[in-house]
């Protein structure tokens, strides 16, 4: 049986982890794998949190990844990363966009949102990487964007090619926003030293 | 989204079903929103060979499917498995009758309760009415057993229960495409009355029936898709659906006797089956079902639920803990006790307004299902009961029936126009008092924004006329109703305050779309912002829960969120919320 890659996107609803993962499937799907994912998406719009698995390579049979099994691990904000990060291998990576969404909880003063998240986490994974996808969407042209900034990021640590990622963003994207979110690949990819 | 018949795409289990409707040739397809079969409809729609249709409800989108069937068309019922709940009445009597055109029930169901408002093994429903069921455990099952369902469904002249859950309906796999097969499309209906008029003759029609199933039993003793996938070692399992997916990750080694079919099961073929190993593993989620028949024929060398769970969504991870008690891998979520995120009512969302105005009424509040039920959790608290669709007016009666004084209902309209009519009639009919909130957010929302009949436009995009709810309600024998917005916390409470001091029904009805509703997510909007000048930080805008006003010391508006529907702003106390501009 061949190897199959786990890759597991978290966040909040409304932060577009699903563009993100039409985005990473179509690029492995170009590149001939076979891929099967999972994604839970009921009350994803009234802010709740949105995971998607993706798994790709032959011969996957279920459609979910178990804790201990993600290669890559990519957060879109910070409390969905501590909340899933049991799910990521020993020698997994984890990026991290900084963002902070505050759950409700929060929002009614019956919880703070936890301090040391990132600290917490750089300790526990091998490969750890944060930044603020939002300033670099931002810079490139609009905040909205910050989803393909983290793909440009994972794009740097998986063995795709990078010309396969572009051909996703041009075959995913409309043409009118192609430029603004090229940038947007090119500034995540240039956070990956 | 282009389809060319043989491509092999990624595709979502709905998207399959709905792609497996087309390719089986299916004429009409009808049901009624609800996670997570909703996509069904959604995506079957966009074939314009297919009629495909919103009904006020799941018992009238089974009537109208029946009628197509007898019609002899290929016919298609999709719902969520509550809403078989609803259909149950037609969907217990017309396989006495049997069917002339294919005709397919989904029931899409919702182990371990996602987006649901309980948890029910809908399997039962295939024993409870004597039909076929069949389940895929993929997206490519999806769409070739669907079209297997209308084989069996014509065969045997028999309605067929088409049963997914959350997993298989909502992940995505690899589907080859096929083509479009034409099948017969006659236009007339012979007089049978000893077989269609099924009341006066159903002695005979039960009789027929039983003898019909005994023929299913026997076809699906050799059913060729019912496999056995023949392992090394001495244990054998026994499964289904998604769970056969779980199966072959933890358990590669096993025989796996895969049931397609999954009523009636092939009872010698099981039998010779766990004969064959010291333990057979009936992998099932939620109830015995399975399991229960087997024993019942003697085979003692099964395991089922004696380990694995009898609530919940299975997963590779809790199979493997039954089976093998592993240590499980180390969860951090419990060790550091992670917030929960919930989800809450949008920036903007109208519901908003209305609790606000009835939390300050002090009315005992019965509600229903949509997204109006998250104004049951905090900081609103504003609904103290909630069940199931079509409810809370009935509900609302009860209460007063049962001497409680200050009742008010809540409901949507999508929900009002699926159940909450006949509750309402009952009230002028038996002379309650009870006030009924209409809140008409202008869409069925949590399940997505679908159209319904007074939203002006159905499924395949038709602009039709909207039903008018004011005047539906007045005909009704209702003599107190108000239209109220909610946007103007004064006169909504007002509103509320007539309709619970009024003798007699009374209805008032909200008047703002929700924030996704058609046409309302491109027009602009203004937000609020806090003028921190004259903020004395009491926290007042907070309270009223609004996602887009920011927790902290100094409260500020997020305006990429913010809507301006001004809640807040009335919300304060020392005029610090304004908009933006002013």
């Amino acid at each position: 049986m061949s190897k199959i890659i786990n890759i597991l996107l978290v966040g909040v609803g409304g932060q577009g982890t699903i563009l993100a993962s039409k985005i990473l499937t179509n690029v492995a799907l170009a590149q001939g794998y076979e891929v099967k994912m999972s994604e839970i998406h009921g009350m994803a719009q009234r802010g709740g949190s949105v995971v998607t698995q993706v798994r790709i390579g032959e011969d996957v049979h279920s459609p979910v990844i178990e804790p201990g099994e993600a290669d890559y691990m990519v957060a879109f904000e910070q409390l969905e990363a501590y909340r899933w990060s049991h799910f990521l291998k020993k020698d997994g990576v984890l990026i991290v966009n900084t963002q902070k969404i505050v759950p409700l909880p929060v929002l009614i003063g019956a919880a703070t949102y936890p301090e040391n998240i990132l600290v917490e986490l750089k300790g526990r994974v091998e490969h750890f990487i944060n930044l603020d996808g939002l300033k670099l969407a931002s810079e490139a042209g609009n905040v909205k964007a910050t989803n393909v900034v983290l793909m440009g990021v994972l794009s740097k640590y998986m063995d795709f090619p990078e010309d396969a990622w572009k051909n996703a963003l041009v075959a995913g994207i409309p043409a009118k926003l192609l430029d603004l979110n090229m940038k947007a690949f090119a500034s995540g990819v240039a956070e990956v030293k | 989204m282009t389809q060319e018949v043989g491509q092999r795409m990624l595709m979502a289990g709905n998207n399959a079903i709905a792609r497996g409707a087309y390719e089986a040739g299916v004429y009409f397809a009808s049901g009624y929103p609800g996670t997570p079969s909703t996509e069904i409809l959604e995506v079957l729609s966009q074939h314009r060979e297919i009629k495909a249709q919103w009904s006020a409800n799941e018992k009238v989108a089974f009537d109208e499917a029946m009628g197509v069937a007898m019609s002899g068309k290929r016919a298609l019922c999709s719902m969520k498995y509550v809403g078989l709940n609803v259909a149950a009445d037609s969907f217990m009597v017309f396989p006495f009758a049997g069917t002339i055109g294919g005709f397919v029930v989904i029931s899409a169901d919702d182990p371990g309760m996602y987006s649901s408002q309980n948890e029910q093994d809908n399997r039962y429903f295939a024993r409870l009415a004597e039909i076929p069921m069949i389940e895929p455990s993929d997206p490519q099952e999806a769409k070739d057993y669907l079209k297997l369902a209308y084989e069996i469904s014509e065969k045997f002249s028999t309605p067929v229960l088409f049963r997914t859950s959350m997993r298989v309906s909502h992940s995505k796999g690899m589907v080859t495409l096929g083509e479009r097969v034409k099948v017969g499309d006659s236009t007339s209906f012979v007089k049978d009355v000893p077989n269609w008029v099924v009341p006066i003759f159903a002695k005979s029609l039960k009789a027929k029936l039983d003898a019909k199933f005994a023929a299913i039993t026997d076809y699906v003793e050799t059913y060729e898709y019912n496999r056995i996938e023949k392992g090394t070692g001495k244990i054998g399992v026994i499964t289904s659906g998604a769970s056969y997916t779980y199966t072959k990750e933890i358990l590669p080694e096993a025989s796996v006797l895969k049931l397609a079919i999954t009523y009636p099961l092939p009872k010698q073929m099981i039998i010779d089956f766990c004969a064959q190993y010291d333990k057979v593993y009936i992998i099932e989620e939620l109830d015995s079902f399975i399991e229960d028949q087997i024993r019942v024929w003697g085979v003692t060398n099964l395991s089922g639920k004696d380990i694995f769970p009898r609530t919940g969504e299975f997963s590779p991870d809790i199979l493997a803990k039954c089976l093998f008690n592993e240590q499980p891998m180390q969860d951090f979520s419990n060790e550091f006790n992670i917030i929960s995120r919930p989800p809450q009512l949008c920036p903007g969302c109208p519901h908003r307004g209305a609790y606000l105005a009835l939390k300050k009424s002090g009315a005992l509040v019965t509600g229903d299902i949509g997204c109006y039920t998250l104004g049951s959790l905090p900081p609103l608290g504003a609904m103290h009961t909630s069940f199931a669709m079509g409810t809370s007016i009935g509900n609302a009666f009860g209460f007063e029936l049962g001497g409680i004084s200050k009742v008010a209902a809540v409901i949507g309209d999508a929900t009002f126009i699926h159940g909450g009519i006949p509750s309402l009639i009952d009230i002028v009919y038996n002379g309650g008092n009870t006030t009924v909130v209409i809140l008409d957010n202008s869409t069925t929302g949590m399940t997505g924004h679908q159209e319904h009949p007074a939203t002006g436009q159905t499924l395949q995009g038709k602009e039709v006329p909207k039903l008018d709810l004011v005047n539906l309600v007045k005909a009704l024998g209702v003599k107190h109703v108000q239209v109220a917005d909610p946007f103007d916390q004064k006169a909504m409470y007002q509103a509320i305050k007539d309709a619970l001091e009024h003798e007699g029904p009374s209805v008032v009805i909200t008047n703002r779309p929700c924030i996704f509703a058609r046409g309302e997510k491109q027009r602009p909007k203004t937000p609020y912002v806090i003028d921190i000048d004259k903020c004395t930080q009491c926290g007042a805008c907070q309270r009223i829960g609004c996602p887009g006003v920011l927790p902290g010391e100094q409260a500020a508006i997020d305006d990429v969120s913010c809507t301006g529907c001004s809640l807040c702003a009335q919300a304060c106390k020392f005029d610090a919320i304004n908009l933006k501009g002013e």
